[in-house]
């Protein structure tokens, strides 16, 4: 058992390389994250406002093709199409963020609208009423009310998204999952590495809902309070 | 433009001014050609069935619902774009008129003209392109009439059937946003007037709560001084105690009232005969798109004159 322990961790200082491959894990996905937020965002509002108020026709057509390209086929295929055909000349970890990204933003501009749809016409409707112009209605009524909505399947996709990038082996990135087979390989001994990284995924996405809980707890005051029971 | 005078609706008393509604939702034909006048200081209360359009005629008013034909002035403003079929003169300078004019020579000018125009009306002969004369004269009477819709809704007053409070706002700040955000007031000035509106309805301990966690009269009651904080001309009340307990109907309808002695003009539209009969200065039966019948209470609950009106009557009283 020490054994497994040594090979897998001391030995040439390997659990050092843990560490690189959890770097470029969070590496890849928090890139991911923030291009697939503003990309979500933006996608997001042009449907929304398309919808509410007629604007953007083109913008929405090229926003359904885009949505429906990225979450009609394997991000695992968008991967390889993207490593191997469009961005050739990108270092491969870059390759990695832009197509976790894009793919991510596909997901997050759909939980994003849904967030905002769940606002009722009413209140938009009361605060053009009251003289307020689409812009003003949108920004103090819809996006406070539909980011509140949205955030925990917002959140539930970035844990998917971290747990997606253990693909970006197949294109030669050494991230957790790639360091873990690395070592598997020299030692032939699965045990200790697997289950070494699967408790690091674990802690990064117990981070990840920690914060969704303090983020909730902080925009939670409008609702209504009442005794458990 | 060359003399062409379309606003009539100077007048000081007059406050919104509907000219010939139409409105459709897709092939549904809700309005069918409705107008009337509000005036200043004037309590109007509309009822009939549901499906009259009695909500959609409130809605346009404030343009929340845009007609399909027709004009909409408030304070001498248009607020629509302008309806050709409305104005004789601007269907005199249409490529159709003059060329159904010169297809009848020979008769006299002056009589051929009212039956041009009644047959153009009827049958809906205008079409995109008229002239230049025509399309110089529509821009030129729009520029001079219009005013931009946002501005005058500071002006125009809405209560809601489902109060339609910010949820994501406290009382006061439900109160203060508009008037800040336009910037008619300081944060100090609507908060100040925030809090005299609340003491009025007696909720002035309510000022910092979420709407979420009020009865619906004491929403509904809020909705209303929402929209008394933009000091409005006029308001407009969508059914306003439809979706509430009866137990909580008096405390809103009583609010109403008091804003009524007070001069305020009102347009409501609602099922409670009670308060049509006791504080409208006129009352309209709307039916099939249509006002049927328009009357002060003592006249219109007394002799109905339309069957539809006498039946609806007979179910509701």
């Amino acid at each position: 058992m020490w054994d497994s322990f040594y090979k897998a961790l001391v030995f040439q200082d390997r659990w050092t390389w843990y560490l690189e491959g959890l770097g470029k894990t969070l590496l890849i996905s928090i890139g991911a994250i923030a291009i697939g937020v503003l990309l979500g965002i933006i996608v997001a509002l042009i449907k929304y406002i398309n919808k509410k108020f007629g604007n953007f026709k083109v913008g929405a057509k090229i926003c359904d093709v885009y949505l429906t390209i990225f979450r009609g086929t394997p991000v695992y295929v968008q991967l390889l199409i993207m490593y191997l055909i469009v961005l050739v000349f990108l270092p491969t970890v870059w390759v990695a963020i832009i197509t976790f990204g894009i793919n991510s933003g596909a997901y997050v501009a759909e939980i994003i609208r849904g967030g905002l749809e769940s606002v009722d016409d009413g209140q938009i409707e009361a605060g053009r009423a009251l003289g307020l112009n689409k812009l003003q209605v949108m920004i103090k009524i819809v996006l406070p009310q539909g980011f509140k909505v949205a955030l925990p399947p917002l959140f539930n996709e970035f844990i998917a998204l971290v747990k997606e990038t253990s693909i970006v082996g197949t294109i030669g990135e050494v991230d957790l999952t790639k360091v873990a087979a690395r070592i598997v390989a020299r030692t032939y001994e699965p045990f200790v590495p697997y289950i070494m990284i699967a408790l690091m995924y674990l802690i990064v996405v117990i981070i990840l809902t920690k914060l969704l809980r303090l983020m909730e707890r902080r925009l939670a005051k409008n609702e209504r309070h009442r005794d458990k029971r | 433009m060359k003399g062409i005078e379309i606003n009539d609706n100077n007048r000081q008393d007059s406050l919104i001014q509907i000219k010939g509604l139409y409105k459709y939702f897709g092939k549904l034909q809700v309005l069918k050609g409705v107008s009337t006048e509000i005036k200043k200081g004037e309590k109007v209360v509309i009822i009939g069935p549901s499906g009259s359009g009695k909500s959609t005629m409130l809605r346009c008013m404030n343009l929340l619902e845009v007609p399909t034909y027709g004009e909409i002035w408030f304070e001498g403003k248009l607020l629509t774009p302008i309806d050709p079929y409305l104005h004789p003169e601007i269907i005199r300078l249409s490529k159709t008129y003059k060329k159904m004019l010169a297809e009848n020579t020979g008769k006299n000018e002056e009589e051929i003209d009212a039956e041009i125009i009644a047959d153009i009306k009827k049958n809906d002969l205008l079409k995109k392109h008229e002239g230049a004369e025509y399309k110089d004269a529509i821009k030129a009477l729009y520029k001079a009439n219009f005013s931009n819709i946002d501005k005058t809704r500071q002006k125009i007053g809405m209560v809601f059937q489902h109060f339609n409070l910010f949820n994501n706002l406290t009382v006061m700040q439900n109160l203060t946003l508009a008037p800040v955000e336009l910037k008619l007031k300081t944060k100090e000035q609507a908060e100040a007037k925030g809090i005299e509106l609340l003491k009025r309805i007696g909720l002035e301990d309510k000022a910092n709560v979420y709407p979420s966690t009020l009865s619906g009269g004491q929403k509904q009651r809020i909705a209303i001084v929402r929209a008394l904080a933009m000091e409005p001309d006029v308001m407009l009340f969508d059914e306003p105690t439809s979706a509430l307990d009866p137990e909580m109907v008096g405390e809103v309808l009583e609010l109403m009232k008091e804003l009524a002695e007070e001069g305020m003009t009102m347009v409501v539209v609602t099922h409670e005969m009670g308060f049509a009969r006791e504080v409208a200065s006129r009352i309209l039966f709307m039916d099939d798109g249509v006002i049927k019948e328009e009357n002060s209470p003592k006249e219109f609950f007394a002799n109905p004159k339309d069957d539809r009106l006498k039946e609806f009557l007979s179910k509701v009283l």
